[in-house]
Order: structure tokens, then sequence, then C-alpha cells
């Protein structure tokens, strides 16, 4: 489990919607769940920097990527963020190879390209991707093109991951498979992880903890067993049934 | 509705439009039917026309290199920003589609001519770009420029936003991303702009005429020559007007088929 943790206290409009939370990862995967509209997706851009914030103090461990009151603004570039958005938006006229190739030539141009290529075959052999390097993502499985999104993400040296609806994109048959590969993986590379869902069985199996987001508040936190107990609204008691 | 009033219908609209397609027709088939092959030949074997196909070839490609090279990353840019300015840029700078060609012609001798606007810091001993072959890529960037960022733009609008944040968020900076992933993406329709930019190089007439004149071996270009052709020699201009359209079919096909590329990588997203 990650040493580090991200913690983020922010407010925001986003079209009609205020977003005012606080939220960290401690310890590991913090897992934001919430109704359409909620602002889960919005959360991810305001800590990715692309939307613009009323007030923020954003930061992972000792760095701080954003803080309002001291007029510090990382830019996206310089945040360190593995961003895995929903359909995880490869990109279509590279190959697997020169997807992942892409993101760590992006961080680490002082990697010579021997040793650049030595890094993505290790990332890709290690989730199984070894065999399609030379693949284009269209021809890929449900369940390749998230471990691939994955792959770019985890090349580019990240301080964090951000996840967002990352079994949204597959069928009902790959996803469990696929969710406990991905529970699994993310234990293992132990980085402060948010992942942003709708869906009840995701957010058992992938979080430590969960934070219910709802018309862009907080309104309840707690381990899966603690909010199972005294679910806080509505919409959180039809989200616990749905789980099977 | 009966099965025979549905066909005439079907046949009546056609019939309708095929007015114009008719209309479109009659002149560039009268063209090739009253050029004979053999006085086709005979025009081309004169001297000077090779001369005009040449600096043809060779302004349009000129210009069709400062075309994409500057107007690539202006086009990117102005995708990219959706303040007003960016808007009345993008307002301003395709406004040659719609102005005539000689209005044009007028207002590049205002601004590059000899007693332009900008005459005093371009040309402090007193000469001119005006009348030079440099006057004629001039305008002929001037008035094709815009069909390729009018491609170019709508082109790089359609680049996945989401493709973008997350090149964005692996560090690669604006030009690798311009690079490696716009640029890319919206190639298809950037060939099909630079084709169409390209035909109306190679066509344009009225701009050239007034800002670089018609100087045989300076600055008449195929549409000056085919002009005046016209009036010593009807054989010769119709042999030009032949070659002028068919590299214009190969441009258009070139274009077609770069769109279609376009229109099929979109379908195929998810």
């Amino acid at each position: 489990m990650s040493g580090e943790t991200l913690t983020a206290s922010l407010t925001a409009r986003v079209g009609p919607l205020v977003i005012d939370v606080e939220l960290d990862t401690a310890p590991g995967t913090l897992v934001v769940v919430g109704p359409n509209g909620a602002g889960k997706t919005s959360l991810l851009s305001l800590l990715l920097g692309v939307l613009p914030v009323e007030r923020a103090r954003i930061a992972i461990g000792g760095t701080v990527l954003s803080d309002t009151e001291a007029g510090l603004v990382v830019p996206l570039e310089e945040r360190r963020l593995g961003y895995v958005p929903q359909d995880y938006a490869l990109f279509p006229h590279l190959t697997v190879h020169e997807n992942v190739a892409f993101a760590l030539a992006s961080r680490r141009s002082d990697l010579a390209p021997s040793a650049r290529d030595e890094r993505v075959r290790g990332l890709l052999g290690e989730l199984g991707l070894g065999e399609r390097a030379e693949h284009r993502p269209e021809t890929l499985s449900g369940g390749e093109r998230q471990r691939l999104a994955l792959a770019r993400a985890l090349s580019a040296d990240p301080r964090a991951l951000l996840l967002d609806e990352p079994l949204a994109a597959l069928d009902v048959h790959s996803r469990d498979e696929v969710r406990e590969f991905l529970g699994a993986y993310l234990e293992r590379v132990a980085l402060p992880t948010l992942v942003v869902t709708h869906d009840a069985a995701d957010a058992r199996r992938l979080g430590h903890r969960i934070a219910v987001l709802e018309a862009g508040r907080i309104t309840q936190r707690g381990t899966w067993d603690e909010i199972a107990a005294s679910p806080a609204s509505p919409f959180v008691e039809r989200f616990l049934a749905e789980r099977r | 509705m009966s099965r025979h009033k549905l066909r005439s219908e079907r046949l009546a609209l056609a019939g309708f439009g095929s007015v114009l397609a008719l209309f479109l027709f009659m002149p560039l088939v009268s063209l090739v039917i009253a050029t004979r092959p053999r006085s086709f030949v005979v025009a081309l074997g004169q001297p000077f026309v090779w001369g005009v196909l040449e600096l043809s070839l060779l302004t349009t490609l000129a210009s069709l290199a400062i075309v994409v090279v500057f107007g690539t990353p202006l086009a990117w840019t102005l995708a990219r920003r959706g303040g007003a300015a960016a808007r009345a840029v993008e307002t301003l700078v395709e406004l040659p589609i719609v102005i005539p060609p000689a209005v044009a012609g007028v207002a590049l001798l205002l601004a590059f001519g000899r007693r332009g606007l900008f005459a005093g810091i371009l040309y402090p001993e007193g000469s001119s770009l005006a009348f030079s072959v440099l006057s004629v890529v001039m305008a002929q960037v001037f008035v094709s420029a815009p069909f390729y960022l009018q491609a170019a733009i709508s082109a790089f609008r359609r680049v996945d936003e989401r493709l973008i944040v997350v090149s964005r968020s692996f560090g690669a900076g604006p030009l690798r991303v311009f690079r490696r992933i716009a640029v890319p993406l919206a190639a298809p329709a950037l060939v099909g702009g630079a084709a169409m930019s390209f035909a109306r190089s190679l066509g344009e007439f009225g701009a050239t005429l007034m800002f670089a004149g018609n100087l045989r071996g300076v600055t008449q270009t195929l549409p000056l020559a085919v002009y005046t052709a016209l009036e010593s020699d009807l054989g010769v201009a119709q042999a030009l007007s032949v070659l002028l359209m068919v590299v214009a079919l190969a441009l258009l096909l070139v274009a077609r088929a770069a769109l279609g590329r376009t229109g099929e990588r979109r379908g195929g997203r998810e």
C-alpha cells in the first residue's frame, strides 16, 4: 500500500453544479461513487487542472499541485497524474507499443530509444500485452484496452492514478475478471489512486475507502462495511441494493 | 401510397435536380469534345506552353508549402481557442473565400504594391514585389489559404479532447501533442484541404492579374495564358483549358479520397 496520499480540497463551479469537496486517498485507493450528474468526472478534471477552480489545494505527499491561496498552479503536464479516462482514450493511430512509448517518451525524454523500448516491452509483458504490441487499439478486447490504458498511464511515472469508470466500457462477461485483475494490480503498484464509478461491485472490490458524491458534495464516507451499515441517503440505499 | 406513385415522385425529384447537373456538365463536355487530340498535341508543342505550365506548377507548389507550413499551426491554434478574438481572426482569415478575386488583387496592391501601405517598410529602395513571380505566389496564398484553413480548423476541432488531455497528463508539451497526436489524426482532412487549396491556386486569375500582371515568362500562369491565347489562338486556349481541367480533376479525386478516409476514421471510432 502506498505511503503517500493524494489530498484535495476544492471548490469550483462546473456548469450549473457547484463542486465543494475535501478528500484523500489514504490508505491506498479511494473510490468516489455517485449518481449521474453528481460531478464525478468533473472532479477528475478539476484534479487534473483542466477545469478552472474557485479555490483549491491539491497535494500528493509533500508535493503541492495546486494552492490557490499561495497562487500556485502546477500545469497538467507537470502534475504527474496517471489518468485513465472513461473508454480509455487510446491513440487510434498508434500501435499498442507506440501508445505506451509515446507516454514514456513524453515524460522521460532523457531515456535512450533502446532503453525506452525495453521499458515499454517490460510493461506490456507485465500486463499481458506483449503479443499485442504491434496491433492497433481497435483490434483489442475491452480488457486488453483497459490494461493498455493502465500501462500507458503507469509508463509516464505517475505520482498518483486517476481512473474514470474503469470498467464501464466492458461487457458484463469480462467485467468480473477484469475487475479482479485491476484490484490486484492496483494493490501491487501501490500508488495513491482515485477511482470514480457508479458501480457498486467496482466500489466494493477496488476501494479501501468509499466517498459518496451527490450534487457536488460528499455526503458520506467510510469503508464499504461502514457505509453498508448505515446508508446516509436514498441514493446510497439504492446503490447498495444493486450489489448482487 | 402506391408503388407507382412512390417511383414517380422519386423520379420527379431526380429529374428536377438533374437540370443543374446537366448545366454543369455541358461546358466541361464541350471543352473536351471540341478539342481534337491532334490540335491538343500541336498546341502543347508550342514552346511557351511548357514555360507557363512550369511557372504555374512551381508557384502553386510554393503557395501550397507556405499555406501548409504556416496554416497548420494557425488552424490548430484557432481550433483550440474559443474566445471572441479567435473567432474574429477565424472570420478574417476565411474572408478571402467570399471576396471577389479582383478585390483581393486591389487589396494586395494597396498593401504590398509600390505605393502600398507597407511599401515604406518592405521596399525602402523604391522597388516592389508587385509584378514579380513572388507576387504570383502572394496572390495565390491570399486566395487559397482559407480553403486549407477551413478544412484544417474543422478537422482539428474533431480531434477527441480526451486524447489531448491524456497526452498532456503524460507530460507531452503543446508541440509534441500537435505533431504526434493532432496532425496525424487530422491528416486525411489536411490532405483534402491542401488539395482544394492547391486547386484554387492553380486556377487563380483575378488577383494575379491585378497584383502580378500578365507578363509572359515572369507572371503568366496557366489561367492567364488561356485568357491571352483566347485573343490569338483558340486552339491553344482550348488545349491549355483541357490541361488545367485534367489537373483539377486529379486534385479533386485526391481531395475526395482523403476526405473519404476522414469519414471512415470518424465512423470507426466508438
